[in-house]
């Protein structure tokens, strides 16, 4: 994936010629946000309402005829397709996704309900990314061409090329079944669920709420859970990590002030952590945005494997039962959750690196 | 219009006209060929071992009726019914799944789905995505604006979901043998397109203010013809490298919807990612032989063709490639190809 690097290109490429200074960059960048959102909600919209309304698709072969011109009817998918678009972008606009077929929840609060374990699993595997992939890209820089960057690189596609639910099938297999050393599935025993869900304003982030009771044995419960779905995701972004930091750092090492220093005498080791490091580390900021989206599409399958019950698991049981109302809704809320990331990021590059904003 | 589509035979001949010299034989210009000839060492070694990879489930594909003892739909043989989750034996030597099938047929016939499937993508995406981009690159304006935001958005939006909502518009969820190939090619297609749209706009735009663009269109050539014949020819050598890339990546995006039930009918098709998916209740119960085979089939896939893409990327990047020595390689302008092959 080493197209990663060219991603940042796009979004920064269109911005730089308006913005003027940080105020400017920020705001233009803050505006781009509205025709993204936009341009993804269209695009879902239409593709799904394309072949037919969502309820024959779901029910439809439970109802007689009438039964499904009533329900049909009743949820306004008898008008014209461009008079329901115009009345779900208002919607959307108001902040109400809709609701499911299936069980008739509002898709926002399936958001709330179940965000955050997609969230704590985000964070798991972004740390289990970052512990992982800068420290062995730096490695396998500073050591180019000799074996362990070999090692390192091939390791690294290897990461890559496995699918996340391969590898945690095999994570499930070797250290849940013939091992025994941790759970098979889920986000934690029911006891200690319940324990959790039943604290005052529980943040629905199981780790959080298990630091506040104080308790080792709830503490433990959920780290226990977490370490295999958060090392399948974690590594899968890792090798990418390892990949991008390995490129740039060689980019960077060989930079003119790098020669300088090296002149000079400084050690091999210093030149990698102090000269080197930083400059190559703005663009890994830039591009850990651009891997919310494959995080979110690993965390999708990831949470599946594990009965992780996250948004992903949720969208992937919604899929199963052909609840395409539902389907649309997540996957709408999803992508201004991504536009809404990745203008964090963007502004967070800004300001580390003042280059950006020009 | 169709000097313009690019069948992937003009790719090839481009690849020749942009990296080779003059002083070689034609078939050492080859792309692979070349590429193979100007490594060394390490990156030697992994673009050979993606070829392999690659060839090795080429030939899979190509011949699986051969191979297999059994179709991938076969539930019975001469003595009855095949056992379920049986373990590998004489008879099943790779074991059989949930449903009764044989994992070793399902596996190597899922190298000819797999294979399908990205070709379908790649066809469907390097065609769309380089017509695009060429417009929307030479002719600019609006219609480019509007087209490069669109690509961002769909760019930076996870390709899985993207993937999931067209195989549901395309087939509505599930599908016969040619029907699911077709979805899952296309579905893959929509999430490429941004990609070689990119790629190409970006090429166009940096060829447009090139000279001899500018005397074509003094001297009246028409649009489509500069188009096809002075823009579209310098604009795609970097095409091949996100070619493989997306390759992989289509593999992936295959098995992904597989897994999540929106691949192809187990009966009209074999596909990895269907079995993996029936494989994760296996595992509680310690049945390995269901889910490690198609996985690993995925991971070999990918891996060959991620290293052939990873090769060739270093290989045009003259900060990556490794050189060879003065004594090896006494090439007469030494700066010439490097400059050329640098895609920025």
């Amino acid at each position: 994936m080493t197209i990663v690097d060219d991603r940042t290109v796009g979004t920064t490429a269109a911005v730089r010629s308006k913005g003027s200074g940080l105020g400017g960059y920020l705001l233009t960048r803050f505006l781009l946000i509205i025709p993204t959102v936009f341009i993804l909600v269209t695009l879902v919209f239409f593709l799904m309402r394309v072949v037919g309304d969502p309820i024959t698709a779901s029910v439809g072969d439970r109802l007689s005829a009438d039964q499904l011109a009533e329900r049909l009817a009743e949820a306004g998918y008898d008008r014209p397709l461009l008079v329901q678009y115009v009345e779900y972008l208002g919607q959307i606009f108001s902040g109400d996704f809709g609701r499911t077929i299936t069980d008739n929840r509002l898709i926002s609060e399936i958001l709330i309900t179940y965000g955050t374990a997609t969230l704590e699993l985000a964070i798991y595997a972004l740390i289990v990314a970052l512990a992982v992939g800068i420290p062995f890209g730096m490695i396998a820089a500073r050591l180019r061409d000799r074996w362990p960057d070999a090692v390192l690189r091939v390791t690294a596609i290897l990461f890559y090329a496995t699918p996340v639910f391969f590898a945690g099938l095999l994570l499930k297999l070797v250290f849940s079944v013939w091992l025994g050393w941790f759970p098979l599935s889920g986000r934690a025993t029911s006891d200690t669920q319940l324990t959790l869900s039943a604290i005052s304003g529980s943040s629905g982030i199981n780790m959080l709420d298990a630091l506040r009771t104080g308790r080792p044995d709830l503490i433990g419960d959920v780290a226990i859970h977490a370490v295999l779905p958060a090392l399948t995701l974690g590594l899968l972004t890792a090798g990418v990590f390892l990949r991008l930091v390995r490129t740039n750092l060689i980019g960077t090492l060989g930079r003119d002030y790098v020669d300088a220093a090296r002149s000079r005498g400084v050690s091999e080791s210093r030149l990698v952590r102090k000269h080197a490091y930083r400059p190559a580390l703005i663009p890994i900021i830039t591009v850990m945005g651009m891997q919310i989206a494959l995080l979110l599409g690993g965390a999708i399958l990831t949470e599946t494997t594990f009965e992780w019950r996250g948004l992903g698991f949720q969208l992937a049981q919604y899929l199963g039962a052909r609840d395409f109302v539902a389907v649309q809704g997540i996957v709408a809320m999803l992508a201004v959750i991504v536009a809404v990331t990745n203008f964090i990021v963007d502004v967070a590059a800004a300001l580390i690196d003042p280059r950006v904003r020009y | 219009m169709s000097e313009e589509t690019p069948a992937p035979s003009d790719l090839v001949e481009e690849t020749v006209v942009v990296h080779g010299t003059s002083t070689e034989p034609r078939w050492k210009k080859l792309p692979l060929v070349w590429q193979l000839r100007r490594s060394v060492g390490l990156q030697r070694g992994m673009l050979v071992a993606g070829l392999v990879l690659c060839v090795l489930f080429l030939l899979l594909a190509v011949f699986a009726p051969l191979i297999t003892p059994y179709s991938y739909n076969e539930l019975s043989g001469p003595d009855g019914n095949f056992p379920r989750q049986a373990p590998p034996s004489a008879e099943h030597i790779w074991g059989t799944t949930v449903g009764g099938y044989d994992v070793f047929s399902r596996v190597i016939w899922g190298a000819r789905t797999a294979l399908l499937v990205v070709v379908v993508a790649i066809v469907a995406s390097l065609f769309l995505g380089v017509l695009l981009g060429l417009v929307s690159g030479y002719l600019g304006g609006w219609l480019d604006r509007v087209l490069v935001t669109i690509a961002d958005a769909i760019y930076a939006f996870p390709s899985l979901l993207l993937a999931i909502v067209l195989s549901i518009m395309i087939s509505g969820g599930q599908s016969s043998f040619l029907g699911g190939i077709l979805a899952a090619g296309l579905s893959i297609t929509v999430v490429f397109v941004p990609q070689y749209f990119r790629v190409v706009r970006a090429e166009t735009v940096r060829l447009k203010a090139e000279p001899f663009v500018e005397s074509a269109r003094v001297i009246g050539t028409s649009t489509p013809r500069i188009l096809g014949r002075h823009v579209l020819r310098n604009a795609t050598r970097s095409l091949p490298l996100i070619l493989t890339l997306n390759a992989s990546e289509a593999i992936l995006t295959l098995a992904g919807l597989g897994f999540l039930g929106f691949g192809i009918n187990p009966t009209a098709a074999a596909e990895w990612g269907y079995d993996l998916n029936r494989a994760i209740a296996d595992v509680a119960s310690g049945i390995w032989w269901t889910g490690v085979f198609p996985g690993a089939a995925i991971v070999l896939l990918v891996m060959g063709v991620t290293l052939v893409g990873e090769s060739l990327n270093d290989l045009s990047d003259p900060r990556l490639r490794i050189r060879r020595r003065a004594r090896t390689a006494p090439p007469p302008t030494p700066a010439e190809p490097v400059a050329e092959g640098a895609p920025r």
